[in-house]
């Protein structure tokens, strides 16, 4: 069984995000870039699926600009057997993203596809359904525990809820997005590292794919949220309904 | 003192500095992925142990460091595969050797003298029998690696040192003191240097390989310091210690060249303990400044203050520089004694005075032990002493410029 695991290239967590003068959007120059937290999740499950004899072959795939080859490395050095790179140097939104990878799932055929549940830059949570629904697979988000039965068939999936905790049975080929309880992502080891540097990171663009990259929003302004304001004590219950409703407006 | 508080809290999360500082030119796409991953890995399961490490004067109990790093594979970077290591070379080493110093001095200074002073040397001289016996333990961890040369009336004259190696049916018989081991509390396995023939100085020297066990063999008091506070330095007491002739690591009376060309490879290699410290000062001192607010301005606001973090920067940048040019130097074959102790000569020295800025920059702060600036001093200063001191490391320097004329 093959797994394909999309990682995206995002602003390190740790990070303190600045703005860029223009007000266009997040200050990425000389600021430490990573691997989606989520990603590393998606693809920690998948090595462990494949150490336990499920899987056969591991595959990363990143969409973006030419650094994305560095998150792919990290994703070989974690344990991914060969990697994919759809080169494009322009702005994705998930869209655009998702028909990528319905386009590279054609051409793939894997049994399971794994996602992040959101990128920590644009939070969007979108990815992986956009992707389920072009493709008519059924999709498991938010999974905190997954289980494959024995011929590869059928994937047991806990989903983090609101409500709790939700088990879905899906029938592979299926799309799978990860979340936070799912597992303890694996450091990338030197030796690991090394053998990394032989293997193979394909390139590709979305004409190769016959997707066209278009996009029905446009960023407009990415401000910094209003600087928190002191609080007031108010004197009555009626004073506050008062405030609410004429002030704030949101009664 | 009301700020200290408030400050207090954010800075007990993670404050690394956001900065990439650029060092595209020292390292290749392998060595920047390996530097992220060993940061990574000593950020999550070293540093959250530095404070107390340091305030309790020993490693953690609740957790195996020797044994993470070594799973790790941080251990035996420059021994060969067949015994576990990764047959890497000192770039490599360095880069761990900093990575590791920055999440913890006293954590990056034992791994020093674990994986270099004895790990390498038993590398570099043993015999394929030694090394069959002693370094599988060593590089997965299981096993702690130690070194000993200096006794109590033998530092910088390390030559003059009086522990003996008498001659006796199949082996030595060791008779002496040693001072200033690292890791003698807790090693199983250790290179000692001692006299086979006291009358020859310098060529009658010779090294052994010394396991804990052994009768005769013991350890005194554990020396409480400055700084590298739970990195375990002791005495070692040899009386009447029988060591086998096959323990001898490289030949009877030939002990000081395995101890002088070792010394060349100690000094680079822990030259990236006085880069990694003060990298965890800019790490903290960086968005201090930014928070930290005088006269209605964040203090990194002020000249005197950003002449200060540009001096901590570029006394960084440069010896980074130094110490992994040197590195790439000695992976090709290239082992210059003069530059080997001229980039800890340099790294140690401006550690120190990188790290009195630190406090500096804190302020009545720095003076707290509850930031760690204080610790990064006392921790830098002992790379002005260990490895050779600084006046012996000029001395080296100087003599090989002056001989090279």
């Amino acid at each position: 069984m093959k797994i394909l695991v999309a990682v995206k290239r995002v602003v390190d967590y740790a990070v303190k995000i600045r703005l860029k003068p223009d007000k266009s959007g997040v200050e990425t120059s000389n600021v430490k870039m990573s691997m989606n937290p989520f990603c590393e999740i998606a693809l920690e499950e998948a090595l462990r699926i494949k150490e336990s004899g499920r899987a056969s072959e591991v595959v990363a795939v990143s969409v973006g600009q030419a650094q994305c080859t560095d998150t792919l490395r990290t994703g070989l050095a974690m344990g991914a057997d060969r990697a994919i790179h759809v080169e494009y140097p322009g702005t994705l939104y998930p869209l655009s993203v998702a028909k990528i990878f319905k386009a590279l799932v054609d051409a793939e055929r894997p049994a399971l596809l794994l996602l992040g549940k959101q990128a920590i830059d644009d939070d969007c949570n979108q990815t992986g359904q956009m992707i389920a629904g072009l493709l008519k697979w059924p999709q498991a988000t938010f999974a905190s525990k997954v289980v494959l039965d024995e011929g590869n068939k059928v994937a047991t999936v806990d989903r983090e809820v609101d409500g709790g905790l939700e088990t879905l049975s899906l029938d592979l080929p299926a799309v799978i997005t990860t979340d936070l309880r799912l597992n303890q992502p694996r450091y990338a080891t030197l030796p690991n590292i090394m053998k990394a540097k032989s293997k193979v990171i394909k390139k590709l663009t979305p004409l190769d794919l016959n997707v066209e990259i278009r996009s029905d929003l446009e960023v407009v302004q990415v401000t910094e949220p209003p600087k928190r304001q002191a609080g007031v004590i108010l004197s009555s219950v009626d004073q506050l309904i008062d405030r609410l409703k004429n002030e704030s407006r949101v009664i | 003192m009301q700020r200290l508080f408030a400050l207090t809290s954010s800075l007990s999360r993670r404050t690394r500095s956001s900065a990439a500082f650029s060092t595209s030119l020292l390292f290749d796409n392998t060595q920047k992925q390996f530097k992220e991953s060993v940061a990574q890995f000593a950020e999550e399961n070293i540093a959250p142990h530095a404070a107390e490490i340091d305030r309790s004067n020993y490693l953690p109990k609740d957790v195996n460091l020797w044994k993470l790093m070594g799973d790790f594979n941080l251990h035996g970077i420059t021994a060969p595969e067949e015994y576990g290591g990764l047959g890497l070379g000192y770039i490599y080493h360095c880069i761990a050797m900093e990575e590791i110093s920055r999440a913890s001095g006293s954590v990056g200074l034992s791994y020093g003298a674990h994986s270099n002073l004895c790990i390498n040397q038993l590398v570099r001289n043993g015999t394929p029998a030694q090394k069959q016996k002693y370094l599988p333990k060593l590089i997965s961890g299981e096993h702690v690696g130690a070194l000993a040369m200096s006794e109590p009336n033998a530092g910088s004259d390390v030559v003059s040192m009086k522990c003996k190696a008498d001659r006796a049916k199949g082996g030595y018989i060791l008779n002496g003191n040693k001072m200033w081991c690292t890791n003698g509390p807790v090693a199983e396995t250790l290179v000692v240097y001692a006299k086979t023939d006291m009358t020859a100085h310098s060529k009658g020297i010779t090294a052994f390989i010394i396991e804990k066990d052994m009768p005769g063999f013991s350890t005194a008091q554990k020396l409480d310091k400055l700084g590298m506070r739970g990195s375990d330095t002791c005495e070692l007491v040899f009386e009447n210690c029988f060591v086998p002739e096959k323990n001898v690591l490289g030949q009877e009376g030939k002990g000081v060249y395995v101890m002088m060309s070792g010394l060349d490879l100690e000094r680079l290699v822990l030259a990236g303990g006085p880069l990694g410290i003060m990298q965890a000062c800019l790490d903290v001192v960086l968005p201090y400044v930014k928070q930290r607010e005088q006269f209605g301005r964040p203090i990194g606001e002020f000249q005197f203050i950003q002449g200060k973090i540009a001096d901590m920067y570029t006394s960084l940048q440069s010896s980074r520089s130094y110490v992994y040019s040197v590195a790439r130097d000695c992976d090709s074959g290239i082992i210059n004694p003069k530059d080997c102790a001229g980039v800890i000569l340099c790294a140690a020295e401006r550690a120190t005075q990188v790290a009195l800025q630190a406090i500096q920059c804190l302020g009545g702060n720095g003076y707290v032990n509850e930031y760690p600036t204080g610790r990064f001093l006392r921790d830098a200063k002992l790379y002005e002493i260990g490895a050779g001191t600084s006046e012996i490391r000029r001395m080296i320097i100087g003599r090989e410029l002056f001989k090279e004329q």
